[in-house]
């Protein structure tokens, strides 16, 4: 920056452009048009009151007898929130349904990425193709099929009533069952892969060395592997956690009709009630919500890479 | 030597596929010995020191510890503990829990694991870093905590895979020296693996020299180096100046070896067993090799030649000098004065000649 040497670019290097910032601001530039924009404009919207026109909202800003510039914020939307409590309720049962999505997850994804990361080399691309492989088919496609395997007449009960396992269909369809069937299939890869990718490169001479302290092999497992795969726990329970609250495709197919989940209320107040405000101040709480955790996290682990400087 | 062997390894083998990795290796190792394995890579030295923690199983053959038979024995109920040639420290771990998690297994006492981390940092010299992690170590300072790792139990048998291999010269040296401190100040039998001859010579008690999977010799670092059994170790540790000839002579006091690649006889002071007319080797290391301008008196044991490479190391000198048999051999030479008015040079023609009771004779 303090370089003597004077080029054509000195102006845009002062300015502080370089082939850097070029290379940074690509990335930034793509977040700004198409998150931080939308967001603002819902944000906007969140603040306005609905009213029949379009679009569905009043202005925030606006011009009084022509010389005063007016800037009308409702926070009402926002008290609404907290008013009725079905928002409540639908943040509540939101957080459950992706709470426990996500550990269930983790119970099946974490001895699947333990068992790929821990096959040979060529088993392991295998199995690796089959996690991913059900991206190929549209999703829509997919949780379809599971309306097939589920529903009254459907190949599961079909199977069992012709084995003879019970006599009438077990209703599964439209059942919490069912939505997390559904949740748990279609978002278990991003809780395999994160986990394999961190259990692949743990150093197997670890166990060895434990073993050789006189340390039992699963007692191993929980003091060296676990604790080693924390980060790969966290980045996959996240991938699941984040969007399953916000899950509306999966509730709204298999769910129960009275499955409340925060994504179908805000569905609902776009489409049905075409209440924009309310439906954006869902929408910016529902993402408070998640970016709380998300900076909590990232805290931790900015702490854990200077872990034990202190001290 | 002396005492029962604690370590008794009884013909093992162990393949991997097709491939031998050791092959009937039978080994007594004695209490309090610092035993090393020596040899390059891939000889099985260290397929050998996992099967004694129990990482391996020997495809046959049985390994007994302070006579229990170690068949079927998990390595997390072996009386070894292992120094890992890459420390396999716990990086989640502190220095000091990385040291007491062996203790921490057997549910010993909190204060007596207190008590005996730090007793072992103290003595490899850690107590200011038991709170750092890993990875805020130096790479002695982590050898050290895998040292101490190892000996916190207090093992009879301490299994150590190129320990100092990560070190450099300076650091190697002086860690070579607290090993042997420690091993003497505890007590401990350590097996050693190592590809460095230089480190075997200055650590073990007795060497193991390893080729193909087998055991090539077993012995003192002396009766290595001054008795080698075969080429392959006598070539293997340290330099070594091969003669290849016929046996001509062979009486109880005396050998003599028609030997083309000298372009001359060697005459051996000592018997050997092998039949008139085998093929053997002399093995004549370069420190025990004479230079001189004149011909010597003997009639064997020296050939002439002209100096074709000198080298100049501080503490001794390096002379490669070609016969004219064709053959080039080797000589050290010491550099005793700082100042010499006669020095050997270049294109010299010189006669290489060496005692009667300097040279092994060698059958395979």
């Amino acid at each position: 920056m303090t370089s003597p040497h004077r080029r054509p670019s000195g102006l845009l290097r002062r300015a502080g452009f370089t082939g850097r910032t070029a290379v940074v601001g690509v990335p930034w530039l793509w977040l700004l048009l198409f998150f931080l924009v939308p967001f603002l404009i819902v944000l906007k919207i969140s603040f306005a009151e609905t009213q029949l026109a379009v679009p569905p909202y009043t202005p925030m800003f606006e011009w009084v007898e022509g010389q005063y510039l007016q800037l009308r914020l409702h926070a009402s939307n926002y008290a609404y929130l907290f008013q009725d409590s079905l928002y409540f309720q639908a943040f509540l049962s939101s957080l459950k349904v992706a709470a426990v999505s996500t550990v269930l997850c983790l119970l099946i994804g974490y001895p699947m990425a333990y068992g790929i990361a821990r096959s040979s080399p060529s088993g392991r691309n295998i199995l690796l193709l089959l996690v991913i492989l059900p991206f190929w088919t549209s999703f829509l496609l997919r949780v379809y099929a599971w309306i097939g395997l589920l529903r009254n007449n459907g190949v599961i009960n079909n199977a069992l009533m012709a084995l003879g396992i019970i006599d009438e269909p077990i209703v599964m369809l439209q059942t919490d069952f069912a939505m997390y069937v559904g949740i748990v299939y279609s978002y278990l890869p991003f809780m395999i892969l994160p986990l394999y990718a961190n259990l692949e490169k743990h150093d197997h001479t670890l166990l060895e060395a434990a073993a050789d302290l006189g340390c039992r092999p699963f007692r191993a497992f929980l003091r060296i592997t676990l604790p080693l795969s924390k980060p790969g726990i966290i980045a996959g329970s996240m991938l699941v956690f984040i969007p399953a609250i916000g899950e509306f495709v999966i509730p709204r197919l298999l769910g129960g009709s009275d499955s409340l989940m925060i994504g179908r209320v805000l569905w609902d107040e776009f489409f049905s009630n075409r209440d924009w405000p309310v439906a954006s101040a869902v929408a910016i709480a529902l993402l408070l919500l998640l970016v709380i955790p998300i900076m909590v996290f990232q805290r931790y682990q900015a702490q854990e890479m200077s872990g034990g400087a202190r001290r | 030597m002396a005492g029962r062997p604690y370590v008794r390894i009884e013909q093992v083998t162990r393949k991997f596929g097709d491939f031998v990795a050791v092959d009937n290796v039978s080994l007594d190792i004695v209490r309090g010995e610092i035993f090393c394995l020596l040899g390059g890579s891939g000889c099985g030295k260290t397929t050998l020191l996992r099967m004694l923690a129990g990482f391996e199983l020997p495809s046959a053959g049985r390994i007994f510890i302070d006579d229990v038979d170690m068949a079927g024995v998990p390595p997390y109920e072996r009386p070894v503990n292992m120094m890992f040639q890459s420390y396999a420290l716990f990086p989640h771990m502190t220095v000091e829990q990385n040291v007491s998690f062996g203790l921490r297994q057997e549910g010993t006492a909190r204060p007596e694991i207190a008590r005996r981390a730090d007793e072992m940092l103290g003595i490899v010299k850690l107590g200011d870093f038991r709170h750092r992690k890993p990875h805020q170590l130096s790479g002695g300072q982590r050898q050290r905590v895998a040292l101490a790792r190892a000996l916190i139990k207090k093992p009879k048998l301490l299994l150590l895979d190129e320990p100092l291999g990560a070190l450099d010269k300076k650091l190697r040296e002086q860690t070579q020296f607290e090993l042997v401190n420690i091993q003497e100040q505890l007590g401990v039998t350590f097996v050693i693996v190592t590809h460095d001859q230089e480190e075997a010579m200055t650590l073990a008690t007795r060497i193991g020299v390893m080729n193909h999977g087998r055991i090539a010799q077993v012995g003192t670092p002396h009766e290595i180096y001054e008795f080698p059994g075969t080429r392959f170790v006598a070539d293997f540790i340290g330099n070594v100046n091969l003669f290849e000839g016929r046996l001509l002579e062979d009486e109880p006091d005396h050998v003599l070896i028609e030997s083309p690649e000298l372009g001359g006889a060697i005459y051996v002071g000592h018997g050997i067993s092998a039949a008139p007319g085998a093929q053997v080797w002399a093995a004549v290391r370069p420190e025990k090799l004479q230079i001189t301008r004149a011909k010597p008196d003997s009639p064997h044991n020296m050939a002439p030649g002209v100096i074709k490479e000198i080298a100049y190391l501080g503490d001794m000198s390096v002379l490669l000098v070609k016969l004219d048999s064709g053959k080039t051999v080797r000589i050290t030479l010491p550099n005793t004065y700082r100042h010499a008015d006669d020095r050997l040079t270049w294109e010299e023609r010189v006669f290489v000649s060496w005692h009667e009771s300097s040279c092994v004779v060698v059958t395979q």
